[in-house]
């Protein structure tokens, strides 16, 4: 089949959804009301909370919720063959992703934008909302350690990409500094900083850097070194030094890419090669059912996005109607680039080369991955737009470590205010220092990454379907407090209900198969890990339970009285 | 004429969007930010006046007039519930 076809009928899909299916949800079930003052009017104080334009906020909340994750889970999960994939992609962000992003901003913005964990404690119990810290703080460790191995992996596939990605990091300080110290205005450091990042990249080529195994170190063990030390460094500096401008440069790559990868799709118009379904799968793969489910967790429905709708978008959203757009089609914008990587992986190889990479592989551990997205979307950006193959390999790979590195540098920075916290709640000074704080967050990160995957780090993708895992289970939690708001408001809850009991129990029944599997492997580490996944997961379902029927109860009796 | 304002309103526009798209995150943060340094500067400018030797009093002498309105802002933020200068009295 054409990759064009299979792009179409995608977006058209993830379109249709958002004109019809999100329009029901806005109007029926979360019912939203344009004359209702929402908190950055009602609590305007020009900081947290400001009336934002519905395009810059989309804007924003979309390119925090696309990353990397997006293009890893896909370009693992073709290995089951690209039909499954695909489906759950499309049909995740339509029937989940959606209403889960534009639920959340939704619950958030009628509780005074409240985040999700505050929400978690407020509408279902404390109880949830310790549940919900305990999958927050699994979250961050994984999505560290998980990020790390792939960046390292991919400097090591492709060694031009090092001194752009690098580079990166200086022209967002050079942006940072340029608009806060120097008083620039916006749109030069902007075009320039993009030229400079693009034009970096012939540097890339020109000089490849391949770390030499030192001491008895494997070079992926030395990058995952060197970008945790850069991530302990990164998140002590003020976020206006490196992380907006970092953040921000990656929102335009994230644009940028999209518009060059849908664009040589449609140009170069390959053939997917890969089968619809796969029946031979490489040793030691998991059973698509349910792992599917939690390999492709961002692009088809991340409880991560919760964090964002409740955390910094309901604080901004102008107009209650907004949230469809802003949410609804924010996580339209991650399956856009979801079915994307699904096309790069499928349709950039030659059928050999696909099964080499899939069919063959040693191990699930090993299929596909960052690299497999490299290779085959610079053969279809080659093909389509004329680029030399080596330039948008490094151009592709650059992207991938941005967006990567910048989940890092947050993800670091946010795990260091929740051992901070912890040291506040319980009264441990040290734990409240911040140099101290970030030490300990990247120990329990390098712990992970190395424990995983061994001293090189190599095999650290097998974190990955354990982070889907836990980011399915958050977006339970999210889906509980919006479906306990619907009960109480007496309106149909199935809408999201039925995606929650589904996402739940997908993540409980691939956390209870990793576990027989890990105990194989003598995978002791993440077994622990995993015990800890499950019985949250068991408690999730418990509480969703005990709150649901509280809450009919308290409906029930109402009516009666 | 008119194509010149058009151009320069796009540019305005452009401006606008992106500037807003760069700050909309972290508003708060950066606010924050300057806010704790703003509150640093306020204890070089006030530090003589609560016991604490300053060498640079005398250039920063002048700035207590015009930071005068943030003091009470300040002195509750920093934990002080009244002024604590017995002189200088703001609430």
């Amino acid at each position: 089949m054409n990759a064009i076809v299979l792009a179409a009928i995608g977006l058209v899909a993830v379109f249709s959804g958002y004109r019809f299916y999100s329009r029901f949800m806005a109007e029926k079930i979360y019912q939203l009301d344009p004359d209702f003052e929402t908190p950055s009017h009602a609590m305007r104080d020009d900081i947290d909370y400001v009336p934002t334009n519905r395009v810059v906020l989309w804007g924003h909340h979309f390119t925090a919720v696309a990353g990397a994750a997006p293009i890893i889970g896909p370009s693992i999960a073709v290995v089951w063959g690209w039909l499954p994939a695909f489906l759950w992609v499309v049909l995740g962000t339509m029937f989940f992703a959606g209403v889960h992003d534009f639920g959340a901003i939704w619950a958030s913005v009628r509780n005074k934008a409240l985040s999700v964990g505050s929400l978690t404690g407020e509408v279902v119990s404390h109880r949830a909302r310790n549940l919900f810290m305990i999958v927050v703080f699994f979250l961050l460790l994984m999505v560290n350690a998980v990020f790390a191995v792939a960046i390292a992996g991919e400097f090591i596939n492709t060694p031009a990409s090092v001194i752009p990605a690098w580079t990166a990091v200086i022209v967002a300080v050079a942006i940072g500094i340029l608009l806060y110290r120097v008083g620039v205005g916006i749109t030069w450091p902007t075009i320039i900083g993009t030229i400079v990042l693009y034009a970096v990249i012939y540097l890339g080529e020109l000089f490849p850097i391949a770390l030499p195994p030192v001491g008895g170190v494997a070079p992926a063990a030395q990058w995952i070194l060197i970008l945790f030390a850069y991530a302990a460094v990164a998140s002590m500096l003020p976020v206006w030094l490196l992380l907006q401008p970092r953040d921000y440069i990656n929102g335009i790559q994230l644009f940028v890419g999209l518009g060059i990868l849908y664009g040589a799709v449609f140009i170069a118009a390959p053939n997917i090669v890969a089968p619809a379904i796969n029946p031979n799968v490489p040793p030691a793969t998991p059973p698509l059912m349910p792992l599917l489910f939690v390999t492709i967790a961002c692009g088809a429905i991340s409880g991560f996005h919760g964090l964002v709708s409740s955390g910094t978008t309901s604080k901004q959203l102008d107009k209650e109607t907004d949230a469809r757009f802003v949410g609804y089609l924010g996580s339209l914008g991650e399956g856009a680039l979801a079915i994307v990587a699904i096309i790069a992986v499928t349709a950039g190889f030659s059928m050999t080369e696909w099964q080499s990479a899939y069919v063959n592989a040693e191990s699930f551990g090993a299929v596909g991955g960052i690299s497999a997205f490299v290779e085959g979307g610079a053969r279809i950006a080659a093909a389509g737009l004329g680029m030399p193959l080596g330039f948008a390999q490094t151009l592709l790979a650059v992207m991938a470590v941005l967006f990567a590195g910048t989940t890092m540098d947050a993800g670091v920075r946010l795990q260091r205010y929740i051992v901070q916290e912890w040291g506040a709640i319980y009264d441990i000074p040290p734990l409240q220092n911040g140099y101290v704080a970030t030490g300990i967050a990247v120990a329990a990160c390098l712990v992970l990454a190395f424990g995983a995957g061994g001293a090189d780090g190599a095999g650290g993708m097998i974190i990955w379907p354990l982070f889907g895992t836990t980011n399915q289970l958050l977006a339970g939690l999210t889906l509980l407090v919006i479906s306990v708001m619907l009960v109480q408001r007496r309106r149909p809850a199935r809408y999201t209900l039925i995606p929650m009991v589904f996402v739940t129990t997908m993540a409980l029944l691939s956390a209870l198969y990793q576990l027989s599997s890990l105990y194989t492997e003598g995978n002791y580490l993440l077994m622990a890990i995993d015990v800890v996944i499950i019985i949250t997961a068991i408690f999730v379902m418990l509480e969703a339970v005990s709150a649901l029927m509280r809450e009919r109860r308290a409906a029930a009796g109402m009516a009666a009285s | 004429m008119a194509d010149e304002r058009t151009s320069a309103s796009r540019r305005d526009t452009l401006r606008t969007l992106l500037g807003e798209f760069y700050m909309a995150p972290y508003r708060g943060a950066v606010a924050r930010a300057r806010r704790d340094e703003d509150d640093i500067f306020m204890l070089f400018v006030f530090a003589e006046l609560m016991g604490v030797p300053n060498p640079a009093t005398y250039y920063t002498l002048e700035l207590q007039p015009v930071l005068l309105d943030r003091f009470h802002e300040w002195h509750t933020r920093m934990g002080l519930e009244h002024s604590p200068l017995d002189h200088f009295r703001c609430c």
